[in-house]
């Protein structure tokens, strides 16, 4: 059996980290798509921590009797794996175009260098 | 027509989001020009591969070509951005897909310009002319429909329309912020809570002329789980209202 005293706390913190994200959304610091798999996060872990019962049956399945909390670990680990790749996609696009908008910079000034101002101006 | 007569006087804008619409973007130019060829036309090329920019610079439109994807949000607050620099009285938004007939401009202009609406959107769920689309989609149509219209506390039935006109003061603002990936049904609430006057008039649309639509079955229960967070955390949001301040 779960004890409650973890329950508790795994359900104040993700319901700590749902208060965070939504904060952070509502500032404008986080924007919404990157917020989503936070929020699934956060929710995921939240039910998990209030349904006790379920969280014993789950952890049946994998074969955990001793410490059934285990799992709640589990899936947090799991869902930062999944935020970290998506961070990895995101960060591969923003180089991607860091690269172009520094390509369209330095042909920009070379024409406004050589041409003059009224290069641009057609 | 009124209508014309009163823009005569007024700076004017209308501006072409466009993602690989080589097919349309010139026939909605030539379209906008038949209906008033006072309208300035700035098409907005969100990253296309096509020849789109090409077709729509030699038509004479000003061209805003994006370096890469934006978006469809960052792209058309790049066309409120090149509206409000430039000053422009009042704008227009015409899909460079060929979905809006220009020749309805009349209608979104009419309650902006009578200066009863900032803002006023061509529904196609209010008036003649039913619209043809997939059963999920109207659905989530719907959803939004009456989640909007409770928040702004008017009846909204099209929210994600696309065929706007917008004074002065929806320039400043959209200019200032626009919401980001799928941008109407935001900026729609968002316009509301700046205290800004929004209207909506049936309009009819057609079948989408070419390209492909950019919202796929795939990607619309994202779309509406992004948008209602959005939505909802907008409302806990303070929002300031717009003043026509003078750039630079």
């Amino acid at each position: 059996m779960t004890p409650l005293p973890i329950s508790i706390a795994a359900a104040i913190a993700s319901f700590l980290l749902l208060m965070i994200v939504f904060e952070l959304i509502r500032s404008r610091r986080l924007r919404e798509r990157y917020a989503l798999l936070w929020l699934l996060t956060g929710l995921v872990l939240l039910a998990l921590s209030l349904w006790r019962g379920g969280l014993n049956t789950i952890a049946g399945w994998f074969g955990v009797q001793t410490y059934p909390p285990a799992i709640l670990g589990a899936v947090g680990a799991l869902f930062i794996l999944v935020v970290l790749l998506q961070y990895s996609t995101v960060i591969s696009r923003l180089s991607d175009q860091n690269t172009i908008l520094a390509q369209r910079l330095a042909l920009l000034e070379q024409q406004l260098r050589e041409e003059g101002p009224t290069a641009l101006t057609r | 027509m009124p209508v014309l007569d009163q823009l005569a006087e007024l700076k004017r804008i209308a501006i072409v989001p466009a993602l690989n619409e080589e097919e349309t973007v010139g026939r909605v130019i030539d379209e906008i020009r038949a209906f008033d060829p006072g309208f300035d036309i700035v098409v907005v090329d969100d990253g296309s591969t096509d020849r789109t920019a090409g077709i729509a610079a030699d038509r004479g439109a000003h061209v805003l070509r994006l370096p890469f994807n934006l978006g469809i949000g960052g792209a058309m607050q790049t066309g409120y951005r090149f509206t409000f620099e430039h000053a422009y009285d009042i704008a227009v938004q015409v899909d460079g897909d060929g979905q809006h007939d220009p020749s309805q401009l009349p209608a979104i202009l009419a309650p902006v310009l009578s200066g009863e609406a900032d803002l006023c959107v061509g529904s196609r769920f209010t008036g003649p002319g039913a619209y043809r689309s997939s059963f999920a989609r109207r659905i989530g149509i719907q959803i939004f429909a009456h989640v909007v219209s409770a928040i702004v506390r008017q009846k909204v039935t099209d929210t994600t329309s696309g065929f706007r006109a917008v004074n002065r003061k929806g320039i400043a603002l959209f200019a200032a912020d626009y919401p980001h990936d799928y941008p109407e049904v935001e900026a729609t609430v968002m316009c509301v809570k700046h205290k800004l006057r929004l209207t909506e008039v049936p309009v009819s649309m057609r079948e989408r002329g070419g390209g492909a639509s950019s919202i796929t079955a795939f990607r619309s229960i994202y779309y509406m789980t992004k948008v209602l967070l959005a939505i909802f955390v907008g409302l806990f949001r303070r929002y300031a209202v717009p003043f026509e301040e003078e750039h630079r």
